[in-house]
């Protein structure tokens, strides 16, 4: 695919979708009632994906304040939906209802990953937060679309935030351990073969055990941002560069962007996202006037649109900051590199141990 | 000499890390030098493997790694030794141009503390048997021996001596050299503006002969440092009362914090106090009064105003000069930002009133100063009406004390903490008082500024009862 074509791929995605979630018939409370409050019809003025910046951006304490039920689409009413959780340490939390949109990314990740490295058939663990997050039944989707199964060691990073926000941080390190005994245990007496985890919980997890003597061939890591710095660490000594590494970028709103893992070393650890084109789009823009769109090699804010039947969130200004690169061979649109917490060089941000 | 490029030592091997910064020259956009930075899981890592390194020591005998010391000693002083990755050499003159484009040190104290620590490494013979009471270092090659006719056997409590080293003084570096004919490796964190002093005592020690598995540099963030704290077996680290506070209770870790020193004149020699001003003006301003060994508050029983006067007068002599003026003893700070805070809360102190800043009259200009793009802070003499004040006990990066007058009966149960106490005195009923007084950590009786310690005795513990632990043994023979 060309990037001309990736274009056009999305700009018919952009129309789909306008008239899916505009359209009495098909789309959800929630974005009928605001089409009649703006006084103005993105299925009429939203043509292409230059068009989105005409909505404004999608706040997410909407996923708080409103009621879940008025994010069903039309087409889906009737249909029981899973409850997805995003964020926040107190209070009520942000929820985004969904389906099959999982099923759908998730696949399509499946697509990219190296048979070589995350066999067929093969087992997973996951280390992470499950609970009521989408990435518990994402990833074990992922190993059973591979054909294999999945185990799961739970982590609670509301907890693990609180307890950084109080600076315990032994209590932050008597936790990690109780997780890590856990995962260690199944990953020796189990046969398991990929991982999805955060990035400090693998390096906790290389405290203890070689992963990859363990039969590990395959990491897909992702959570928090990781330095170049880092993800060479990750590569090189917490998987002796013998399991692969693949780090990703992605949240409950959005789905998952991938990297190329095979070029991680030649780039020297610096990671580039794609996001999942054209189900979601990222663009960097500039803090100050976000409807600019940063040139490439710059840093700037990142910015997620996400365009799936299930759910439409346009122009999400997600806490992270990236770089703006261009346009791979294997993707033919923007990627974003070396993200790290929106405001890291200025202040400070709490972005988890786990 | 282009910025050097310093790395990570890993038990001596060097590493580039992909997340580089770089520290300029301080008022100036020019690189002094790249740093590799190592993230806190890197070191979590190596410290699990910190054994090789104490086993790569163990090789030597002490009286060898005692020998490399003395030789490392010269070397550091005299010779020209790699600095950064690329193999460029630095002299010692080099040596001394860098920590001052950083710390703002002037090449005079910088001299001054050269000196200061191949004194460390010259004497370590002295030291190590001074830490020791006289142990035959056998015992340590062996395992057990025996001492003044008793059995003993000592273990080593760690495999590696973490130190979280500041910015603000390279004399510091003297705590963590004995340590290697200790033969205990050493885990250092250098502070962002100063990795140059660590770096060329390591450089020296390996030239001597020392193994370099046992240096271990990492130049790393906040969160590295945790990890250093929380997982090395024996830590020294520099900070403010709340530091120590914070770890008083755990024995892995030596907090070096504010020393609040004294200098402590009796009634018997107050008549005398003019004997006194030259020892209190050097303990007061040597190494530009940045050292917890310097005196800070200044305590008599009579004569206050007239001792504050004489003290200010030859203190305001002491000016900010060019870094290379051979007469500089006034450093400018690293941190600009420190110099405004501080001479805010002087000030503040002053306004709280019962305190006269009796340098004010006789140094020229304010205290606060700019010169050559740094800030510096002059020299400061405050006369407080009693202990109660706030400026009494306190202690700041630069030339700070007060005089407070108190009788002599009274001044025991007033001064508090004391990392160093010097007392003028020759009352032998007071002096068993001082020698009773448990608030006073080093002591000095006589005329001896308070900034001159000899290292053969501990300093904020004892190195050697940090690092070992003694251990009963007996030996039968085998059924």
């Amino acid at each position: 695919m060309t990037a001309d074509e990736a274009k056009a791929q999305l700009d018919e995605r952009v129309r789909e979708m306008m008239t899916w979630h505009f359209s009495d018939e098909t789309g959800c409370p929630f974005w009928l009632d605001w089409k009649k409050s703006v006084g103005w019809d993105p299925r009429e003025e939203v043509k292409t994906y230059d068009d989105i910046v005409k909505f404004p951006h999608f706040q997410d304490e909407w996923l708080r304040d409103e009621k879940n039920e008025r994010f069903v689409p039309n087409a889906y009413k009737g249909r029981p939906f899973n409850v997805f959780e995003t964020g926040g340490t107190t209070g009520l939390p942000k929820q985004r209802v969904g389906w099959e949109d999982y099923k759908h990314d998730y696949e399509q990740f499946s697509h990219q990953l190296s048979d070589e490295f995350f066999p067929k058939g093969g087992n997973w663990i996951m280390v992470g937060p499950t609970g009521p997050r989408r990435l518990r039944l994402a990833v074990e989707h992922l190993a059973n679309f591979r054909g294999g199964s999945c185990y799961h060691v739970d982590l609670d990073p509301r907890w693990v935030k609180k307890l950084i926000g109080r600076k315990e941080m032994d209590q932050v390190e008597r936790y990690q351990a109780h997780v890590m005994e856990q995962s260690v245990e199944i990953i020796k007496h189990r046969d398991i073969s990929c991982i999805f985890t955060t990035p400090k919980l693998l390096a906790s997890i290389g405290e203890r055990i070689s992963i990859s003597g363990h039969g590990i061939k395959g990491c897909f890591c992702g959570g928090t941002s990781m330095t170049p710095e880092y993800v060479r660490f990750l590569q090189e000594e917490v998987l002796e560069g013998k399991a692969q590494f693949v780090p990703t970028y992605g949240n409950t709103l959005m789905g998952l962007a991938v990297s190329i893992p095979e070029e991680l070393k030649d780039n020297n650890y610096s990671v580039t996202y794609y996001a999942p084109q054209p189900r979601a789009v990222l663009r960097i823009v500039d803090p100050e006037k976000t409807e600019i769109t940063k040139e490439y090699g710059e840093y700037g804010r990142v910015e997620l649109t996400t365009l799936s039947h299930e759910f439409f969130m346009p122009r999400f200004l997600e806490r992270d900051e990236a770089i703006r690169r261009k346009p791979h061979a294997k993707y033919a649109w923007d990627g974003v590199g070396d993200v790290r917490p929106f405001g890291a060089l200025t202040g400070k941000v709490i972005e988890g141990v786990y | 000499m282009s910025a050097p490029h310093i790395p990570i030592l890993r038990q001596g091997r060097v590493y580039k890390s992909l997340d580089v910064q770089t520290v300029p020259k301080l008022g100036t956009d020019e690189a002094a030098a790249e740093i590799s930075f190592a993230c806190a899981d890197m070191i979590k890592y190596d410290l699990y493997k910190m054994d090789s390194a104490r086993a790569a020591l163990k090789k030597f005998s002490c009286q060898d790694l005692v020998d490399i010391t003395k030789r490392a000693g010269e070397i550091f002083l005299n010779d020209d030794l790699p600095v950064g990755t690329e193999g460029a050499l630095q002299s010692p003159e080099d040596y001394v141009l860098s920590l001052a484009s950083t710390s703002g040190l002037p090449h005079a104290l910088i001299r001054m503390n050269m000196k200061r620590l191949g004194g460390i490494f010259a004497d370590i013979d002295v030291i190590f048997r001074g830490l020791t009471r006289g142990l035959d270092w056998a015992v340590l090659d062996k395992g057990y021996g025996e001492q003044g006719g008793a059995p003993v056997s000592f273990s080593a409590t760690t495999s590696e001596l973490a130190v979280i080293l500041p910015s603000n003084s390279p004399a510091v570096n003297a705590l963590w050299i004995p340590s290697i004919a200790m033969k205990v490796p050493v885990l250092l964190k250098p502070g962002r503006e100063e990795p140059w002093t660590p770096w060329r005592i390591i450089q020296a020690f390996i030239k001597a002969g020392a193994p370099p598995e046992a240096f271990s540099l990492y130049p790393t963030q906040h969160d590295g440092s945790g990890a250093i704290i929380r997982r090395a077996g024996r830590v020294m680290l520099f900070g403010d009362d709340s530091t120590v506070k914070q770890y008083e209770n755990d024995e892995r870790i030596e907090v070096h914090g504010t020393g609040y020193s004294k200098f402590l004149i009796g009634e018997d020699e107050i008549e005398n106090w003019e004997k006194y001003i030259d020892a209190i003006v050097e303990s007061v301003s040597a190494n530009s009064g940045r050292s917890c060994i310097c005196t800070s508050t200044i305590v008599v029983p009579k004569y206050g105003d007239e001792i504050a006067r004489a003290v200010a007068q030859r203190l305001a002599e002491i000016k900010p000069l060019a870094q290379d003026d051979p007469n500089a003893k006034l450093s400018g700070f690293a941190n600009p930002m420190f110099a405004e805070w501080i001479n805010e809360a002087v000030e503040k102190g002053l306004k709280a009133g019962g305190a006269v800043d009796v340098t004010a009259e006789f140094r020229e200009g304010e205290r606060f100063q700019q010169r050559d793009g740094m800030n510096y802070l002059q020299p400061t003499l405050i006369r407080v009406d009693s202990f109660d004040q706030e400026l009494a006990i306190r202690e700041f990066l630069f030339p700070f004390a007060s005089v407070v007058e108190c009788p002599q009966s009274e001044m025991l149960g007033k001064i508090g903490f004391s990392l160093v106490a010097t007392a003028a005195t020759r009352d032998i009923d007071w002096i068993n008082q001082l020698f009773d007084c448990p608030d006073i950590d080093r002591l000095n009786i006589g005329n001896v500024p308070t900034n001159r310690i000899k290292w053969d005795q501990p300093h904020e513990g004892n190195l050697f009862e940090f690092l070992y632990t003694r251990r009963s043994f007996q030996f039968a023979e085998i059924a």
